[in-house]
């Protein structure tokens, strides 16, 4: 096969970078491979590894300090079939630390070229991520006070499936770096080199000494067999493939006539857990079952299952466009957490609006008109007490009718759910108006 | 008549899917969540990606990286995360990538109020990139929005290539609304422009009066480039000045010169009205109450509402307000787009009603600034 290399555009490094050699020798594995330049996409990052993009004649794309995975990671899944080789020195694994766990931990059959000189090449020499605490870097005594990362280490135990560290001047390196790339999901070449212009100006590294403390390190096969699992994009695409499709959002036709004219404001005051969200939306389709416009506004606190929870509904004839809760016709007071979150709207109430209220819930002093319901004796559980109230409501022809009531359940609900939840509103309705 | 009861979120997601969606990465955040579940539901099973980023650079990355690959993609996320885009952003302005993000806007600053609402971000999506370059940014109003200007924001997307915003708030996106599916305008899908045969491609040459490059993905059989880097037309580095004042100047003409043809807007006319109110987002909706009680008084107002906030559609506002003496703004921060107005409309009186706790603007507090300052 004929070289990659882009004549027009020689490497630029410095004498005796190791950049250089590394450029020539992924040439060379890309030509063993048999790889033209429209099956590859080199994905590059900033600082000197991220000239590489510019050296080869195939797809490229060089984005931002770091995120290089990123980018990378959305190419392809977007398509599977092309090589995704990303280049990024030690800078890039500190930036992007997120994406290379992320990267590892997802599997995606991604292949990263780490171009590990020890430093920041291109802003002066500071210490990077990988930088030994003896060492003179252009950031004074700091590098002294951390501990450099060992990107093979992190990179086994976030379960990357294939990981390596190998010299940049090995002979064999054009064949290491064909392994990673051949390799079906994500893999990480970890390539150890020298930075003539900036880190052995001060500092002595060669060849020999990156071999002798390579040797030192506990050996890595390439293949993490504890890590081998199915490569995400193809996992992705069978689980994908067997989702069922959610079809489009439900019309439905205006059957009934609401009990009463005009634009009804109701506002369900309640607690975390006890379904006020569900209940107001179900307030909303029984609108929709008269040909009402519905809007359904809610407030709760961040916290799950605890706090206030409280919808605000509005059911009209007429377009709505103003969703916040002016003259509410209807206050259902289900928890004290909710009635006290709103007390102050209770002094500007009148006698237009009915309070219907779960007995033992304390409603402010207002003009209101109340109705108080004990469900307790009932036996109905807390959690069905907002649509017991809808119920309620309905039996007392405000808001809504029961046959809304019935038919908004009937769309919401399925099964024995359904079945349960219309035995609850004939049970809340019949006893308590 | 038949009605849909459906959030503000959900409608965004299928109008995205409309519009042709087949890639969408999200990070969850409250109030854009239900986004990123929705796609989640409506994307695998048409053989569409939803992923889950490890976080908002990445997701947006992700998205950017499934453009270049030729995809329609999305990404959504409220204040927080739109501040972790931010070099991301720049890099989609300045190298000319499709894509649509949503902003959900909460209460801020900073974490804020997850699950409040506001209008707060509207400067920072526009000036949140570095270069300060332009961008588009639209503003639905409820539901019926939600869907359309989102299928608006990928044909803008696709057509200028660079990034659109959806500038929603969680007043729209977490509240649930009945729309009429059937009478939604449905825009015709615009795809980005690909390059005749036969003719050389380079990743950022416009021909004879283009504005914007033709679009060639990566993976094809022409190699593409594409850089973060000042480039020049061949997508690589350039120090010619010349070239690059060129670039920059089209960059910033593609969508300043275009905004005639996507200012969405509604204005409201009441006979004899003195005072013009000009809104936008969910606020809008409580100007457009008052419009409709104050429309059969003594004392009627009119109202402009704005769909496009970026670029400022500058014809559209010159023009609603100029038989006004007296403009009011009305915004859901503390002055933001109010600046805009100011600078557009030198020769008028323009007052102010802000709000920014949380809760929506009320129509009482619209008159009670109409009526007594």
């Amino acid at each position: 096969m004929d070289s990659l290399l882009n004549i027009e555009r020689p490497p630029v490094y410095c004498l005796g970078c190791a950049h250089d050699k590394i450029t020539h020798t992924l040439d060379k594995a890309f030509q063993n491979m048999g790889l033209t330049g429209e099956k590859i996409v080199m994905v590059s990052d900033i600082g000197c590894s991220g000239l590489f993009d510019t050296f080869f004649n195939t797809h490229a794309l060089h984005g931002l300090h770091g995120r290089a995975l990123t980018y990378a990671s959305g190419l392809k899944l977007a398509r599977p079939d092309l090589n995704v080789v990303v280049t990024m020195g030690d800078g890039g694994q500190g930036i992007g630390g997120a994406h290379l766990l992320a990267a590892c931990r997802r599997n995606l059959d991604l292949t990263l070229l780490v171009l590990n000189n020890f430093n920041f090449g291109m802003t002066g020499g500071q210490f990077s991520a990988t930088t030994p605490p003896d060492a003179q870097v252009g950031s004074g005594f700091l590098n002294q006070l951390e501990h450099p990362l060992d990107i093979c280490r992190v990179a086994c135990s976030a379960g990357a499936p294939y990981v390596k560290r190998c010299s940049g001047y090995r002979n064999n390196l054009a064949d290491e770096i064909r392994q990673a790339i051949e390799f079906k999901g994500f893999s990480i070449l970890d390539i150890w080199g020298i930075c003539p212009g900036r880190y052995t100006k001060k500092n002595r590294l060669t060849p020999k000494a990156i071999d002798a403390t390579l040797a030192k390190l506990p050996p890595l096969e390439g293949v993490m067999a504890d890590n081998n699992r199915p490569e995400y994009g193809a996992h992705y695409r069978k689980v994908a493939a067997g989702q069922k499709s959610v079809g489009e959002p439900l019309k439905i036709d205006a059957e009934f006539s609401p009990p009463r004219p005009g634009r009804q404001e109701v506002i369900l005051l309640g607690s975390a857990g006890q379904r006020i969200i569900t209940a107001g939306e179900i307030l909303c389709l029984a609108g929709l079952t008269a040909g009402l416009h519905t809007t359904q506004k809610n407030e709760y606190n961040i916290t799950v299952l605890r706090g206030p929870s409280i919808s605000e509904l509005i059911l009209s004839p007429e377009e709505i466009d103003y969703t916040g809760i002016e003259r509410p016709s209807a206050i259902v007071a289900i928890d004290q957490e909710g009635v006290d979150r709103r007390k102050a709207m209770f002094d500007h109430l009148d006698k237009m609006t009915l309070v219907v209220a779960i007995e033992g819930v304390e409603i402010p002093a207002s003009k209101a008109q109340i109705h108080k319901v004990d469900l307790n004796s009932l036996g109905i559980k807390k959690t069905d007490w907002a649509l017991a109230l809808l119920a309620v409501l309905a039996k007392l022809g405000q808001i809504l009718s029961f046959e809304m009531l019935v038919a908004a359940l009937k769309i919401r609900f399925k099964g024995k759910i359904l079945e349960s939840s219309l035995d609850l509103i004939e049970k809340a309705g019949s006893n308590s108006s | 008549m038949s009605l849909t009861l459906l959030e503000g979120n959900e409608a965004i997601a299928r109008g995205a899917v409309a519009a042709g969606c087949r890639f969408f990465a999200g990070y969850p955040i409250t109030p854009a969540t239900t986004i990123l579940n929705a796609m989640l539901s409506l994307l695998p099973p048409l053989g569409g990606v939803c992923l889950q980023g490890e976080d908002e650079i990445a997701s947006i990355g992700a998205c950017l990286g499934a453009s270049m690959a030729g995809l329609k993609v999305m990404t959504a996320t409220s204040g927080p995360g739109i501040s972790l885009y931010s070099e991301q952003i720049s890099f989609a302005v300045g190298s000319e990538i499709p894509i649509v993000i949503v902003d959900v806007q909460r209460l801020g600053p900073s974490t804020g109020s997850a699950t409040r609402g506001a209008d707060g971000d509207i400067n920072f999506l526009r000036w949140g990139n570095s270069g300060g370059l332009p961008v588009i940014v639209l503003a639905p109003v409820n539901v019926a929005d939600c869907f359309t200007l989102t299928i608006q924001a990928f044909n803008l997307a696709e057509k200028y290539r660079c990034p659109v915003f959806v500038a929603s708030n969680k007043e729209i996106a977490m509240t649930r609304e009945s729309v009429d599916v059937n009478a939604l305008l449905i825009p015709e899908i615009i795809n980005r422009a690909v390059p005749p045969d036969g003719t050389k491609f380079l990743p950022f040459q416009v021909h004879n009066d283009q504005g914007v490059p033709d679009f060639l993905p990566i993976g094809g059989n022409v190699l593409v480039r594409q850089t973060s880097s000042t480039h020049g037309v061949n997508g690589y580095i350039t120090t010619d000045h010349n070239e690059i004042a060129g670039i920059i100047k089209r960059l910033e003409t593609k969508i300043l010169s275009a905004v005639d043809e996507f200012s969405f807007y509604e204005t409201y006319r009441a006979k004899k009205s003195e005072t013009l109110i000009i809104s936008y987002g969910v606020t809008s909706r409580a100007a457009k109450s008052v419009f409709k009680e104050l429309k059969i008084t003594n004392r009627p107002v009119s109202l402009l509402v704005l769909k496009t906030l970026w670029p400022v559609p500058e014809i559209v506002i010159r023009r609603a307000a100029r038989d006004f003496k007296r403009v009011m703004v009305v915004e859901m921060n503390l002055g933001q787009y109010i600046h805009e107005i100011e600078r557009i409309l030198p020769d008028k009186t323009i007052e102010f009603l802000a709000q920014m706790d949380g809760r929506l603007i009320t129509p009482h507090a619209i008159k009670e600034k109409i009526f007594h300052g």
